[in-house]
C-alpha cells in the first residue's frame, strides 16, 4: 500500500490499467484536434444520444484527448443553458432540493440535467457517490439526466471536470443544468465563479446570526434557500437570515456608491426563500425566480458570472497544459533536480520556478 | 509531485432491486469498494430493473452489482440483465451477491451474470475480481 502517501495516483488500486488508446498523455493539443472518436462523440451528443453523452462525460472526467476534441466542437454550441449551482453544508438538503427543482422543470415541459459532486477519498482516491439516492423519482425519465461525479482531489467543492461536463450537458440541449457541490464549509466558494446562479442551501437551526455575517458561503449566494420548511425553527431561520442579509435602501445606495467609487465589487444582496422540497412547497416560486434570472442572462444579472467562468476555464486549461509540459520525460530529470535543490534549501522556490519556467519556454511542447 | 490530475477509475453501480430491505451488505460493499479506490454509485433500495439500467447508462459504469437477500433473484436478475441489454449496455460487467443458493448460480450465469458472490465474501475478493475482469473501453 502507499503508506500515508495521500494523493499518490500511479498504481492506485482502483486505477484501470488498460487506458484508452488515443490519449497521448496530458491532452496534447495536436492529437486532440484530430481525434475521430471525439468528433463522433460530439456529433452523437448533439443528436441526442444519451449513452454517448454519458461516455463523453467519462472522457471529460478522465481528461482525455477524446474529450478535448469533442469539447472543441461542442463549446461553440453551448452557452444556452442556465447553470445553477447548489451548495451548502453536508446534509443541508441539496440533493432533495435539486430533485424537487427538476420535478418543477419537468412540469414546465423542459428537460433537466444534474451534475452531483461527492468527495473522493484523499487516501484511496475512491468515492461513494450517494446524491442519486435522493433523486430516484426521476429514474427512468430520459429527460432528467443525472450524473454523479467524484471530486478527484479537486478542492473548492467541485471536480476539475465540472465546468466542461456542464458545457457538454448544455450542448446536449438541456436548458437548465443543476450543479450540486460536495457538502461545503465556509471556504468552498468556487461554485460562485462557475455557476450563472448560485443557490446556498441552509437547513433550519444550523447556526446563529454570527454565521450569517462571517465571510464565505452566504456571501456568494444569489438566492439563499432555507430547506426543510416542515422542521421546527425553519421560519425563524429564514426570518433571521433575511434580517441579517437585508440592508436598508439608503445604506444600500451608499454601499453601491462607495464600492463604485473605489472600484470594488459590491456585495450581493440575496433574497431568502423558504421551501419544503419533498412536498414541493415554495419550489415553483424558486424556479420562477431562477427563470427570471435566466431571462436576463445577457443583460446584467448573469454577465459577471459568465466572465468569471470563462476566466476560470482558461485558467484551468493553461494550468493543465503547463502540467502536461512539466510531465514531459525530457524535462523530468531537470525538474527533479530543481525540486531537490529547493528541498535542500539551495534554491528558493521562486528561483526554482524561474528555472522551471525557463525550461518550459526554452523548447516547444514535445509529442 | 507533478502528476496527472486524474486517472481512469473503475465506476461501480451498487443497486438493490425489488422490495428487499436488507441493505447492510450493499452498504458494506459500497464502502469497502470506495476504500479499495473505486468510484461507487449507490442508488439505494427498491430499484426496478429499468431504474437500474437507466442509472447504469447515465453514470456510464463499468460494473453493475446487484445485492439480493430476499430470494427473488431468479425473477429479478434476468430482468435486470435484459433491461441492461435493451439500453445497449450488454458489455457492462454484472455481479450479484447476497443469499444465492449454489443451485441457482448456473442459471444466473446463463441470464448474463458474470459472477455471483455469497455471504462471507471479502471486499478484497470482490475488488480483485473487478480489477481483473472489467472490460477495457473502446478507443480511438
Ligand atoms: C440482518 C438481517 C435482517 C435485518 C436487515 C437489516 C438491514 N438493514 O440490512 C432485518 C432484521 C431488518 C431483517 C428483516 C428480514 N429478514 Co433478514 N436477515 C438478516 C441476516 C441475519 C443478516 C444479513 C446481513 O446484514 N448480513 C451482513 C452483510 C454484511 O452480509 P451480506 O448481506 O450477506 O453481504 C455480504 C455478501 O453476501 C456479499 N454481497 C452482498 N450483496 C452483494 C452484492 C454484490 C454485487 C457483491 C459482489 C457482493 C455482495 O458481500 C457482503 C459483504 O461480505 C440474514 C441471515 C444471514 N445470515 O445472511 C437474514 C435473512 C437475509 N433475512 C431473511 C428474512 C426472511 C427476513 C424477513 C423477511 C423476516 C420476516 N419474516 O420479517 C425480513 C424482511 C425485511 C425486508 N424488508 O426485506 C432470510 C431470507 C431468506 C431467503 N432469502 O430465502 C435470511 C437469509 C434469514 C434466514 N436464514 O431465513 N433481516
Ligand atoms: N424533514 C425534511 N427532511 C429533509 C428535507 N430535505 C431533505 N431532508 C433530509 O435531509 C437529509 C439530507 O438530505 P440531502 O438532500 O441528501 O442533503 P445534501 O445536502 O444533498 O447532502 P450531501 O450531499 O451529503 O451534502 C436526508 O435524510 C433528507 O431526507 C425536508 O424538506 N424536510
Ligand atoms: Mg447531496
Amino acid at each position: 500500500m502507499t503508506d500515508g502517501n495521500a494523493g499518490a495516483n500511479s498504481g492506485d488500486p482502483g486505477e484501470l490499467r488498460s487506458g484508452r488508446g488515443d490519449d497521448p498523455g496530458g491532452g496534447d493539443p495536436p492529437a486532440a484536434r484530430t481525434s475521430p472518436r471525439g468528433a463522433h462523440l460530439a456529433e452523437r451528443v448533439r443528436a441526442g444520444d444519451r449513452r454517448m453523452l454519458a461516455r463523453l462525460l467519462t472522457e471529460i472526467e478522465d481528461r482525455t484527448a477524446v474529450a478535448e476534441a469533442a469539447l472543441r466542437v461542442l463549446y461553440p454550441l453551448s452557452g444556452g443553458a442556465h447553470l445553477v449551482g447548489v451548495t451548502g453544508a453536508p446534509g443541508a438538503g441539496k440533493s432533495t432540493l435539486v430533485a424537487a427543482l427538476a420535478r418543477a422543470v419537468r412540469a414546465s415541459g423542459r428537460p433537466a440535467a444534474v451534475l452531483a459532486i461527492d468527495p473522493s477519498s484523499p487516501i484511496t482516491g475512491g468515492a461513494l457517490l450517494g446524491d442519486r439516492i435522493r433523486m430516484q423519482e426521476h429514474a427512468g425519465d430520459r429527460d432528467v439526466f443525472i450524473r454523479s461525479m467524484a471530486s478527484r482531489g479537486h478542492a473548492g467543492g467541485l471536480a476539475a471536470a465540472s465546468v466542461d461536463a456542464a458545457a457538454a450537458l448544455d450542448a446536449a440541449g438541456f436548458p437548465i443544468v443543476f450543479l450540486e457541490t460536495v457538502g461545503a464549509g465556509q471556504s468552498e466558494v468556487e461554485i460562485a465563479s462557475i455557476a450563472d446562479t448560485t443557490l446556498v442551501v441552509e437547513a433550519p437551526e444550523m447556526g446563529d446570526e454570527v454565521q450569517a455575517i462571517k465571510a464565505g458561503l452566504l456571501e456568494v449566494a444569489d438566492i439563499v434557500v432555507v430547506t426543510k420548511g416542515d422542521r421546527p425553527g425553519a421560519g425563524r431561520t429564514a426570518a433571521q437570515l433575511r434580517a441579517m442579509l437585508t440592508v436598508g435602501a439608503a445604506d444600500e445606495a451608499e454601499a453601491i456608491r462607495r464600492a463604485e467609487a473605489h472600484g470594488r465589487r459590491r456585495p450581493k444582496r440575496p433574497q431568502v426563500v423558504l421551501v419544503t422540497a419533498p412536498t414541493g412547497d415554495g419550489i415553483r416560486d424558486l424556479l420562477d425566480a431562477l427563470d427570471r434570472r435566466a431571462a436576463g442572462r445577457d443583460a446584467s444579472a448573469v454577465r459577471p458570472a459568465r466572465l468569471a467562468r470563462a476566466a476560470a476555464q482558461l485558467d484551468a486549461v493553461l494550468a493543465e497544459r503547463l502540467r502536461a509540459r512539466l510531465r514531459d520525460a525530457h524535462r523530468r530529470d531537470e525538474i527533479d533536480a530543481v525540486i531537490r535543490a529547493v528541498a535542500e534549501h539551495e534554491l528558493d522556490p521562486y528561483a526554482g520556478a524561474d528555472r522551471v519556467m525557463a525550461l518550459v519556454e526554452g523548447s516547444p511542447s514535445g509529442g | 509531485m507533478i502528476a496527472a490530475m486524474t486517472d481512469r477509475r473503475i465506476r461501480v453501480l451498487i443497486a438493490k432491486p425489488g422490495l428487499d430491505g436488507h441493505d447492510r451488505g450493499a452498504k458494506v460493499l459500497a464502502r469497502g469498494l470506495r476504500d479499495e479506490g473505486f468510484e461507487v454509485v449507490y442508488t439505494g433500495l427498491r430499484q426496478t430493473p429499468e431504474m437500474i439500467a437507466s442509472a447504469a447508462l447515465q453514470e456510464d459504469v463499468d460494473v453493475v452489482g446487484l445485492s439480493i437477500l430476499s430470494g427473488a433473484h431468479m425473477t429479478l436478475v434476468p430482468r435486470v440483465c435484459r433491461a441492461l441489454r435493451d439500453e445497449g449496455l450488454g458489455d457492462v460487467l454484472v455481479t450479484v451477491g447476497g443469499i444465492i443458493p449454489d443451485d441457482d448460480v448456473a442459471a444466473l450465469h446463463e441470464a448474463g451474470v458474470d459472477r455471483v458472490f455469497g455471504p462471507g465474501t471479502t471486499i478484497g475478493e470482490v475488488a480483485e475480481y473487478l480489477r481483473s475482469s472489467v472490460r477495457p473501453r473502446e478507443t480511438a
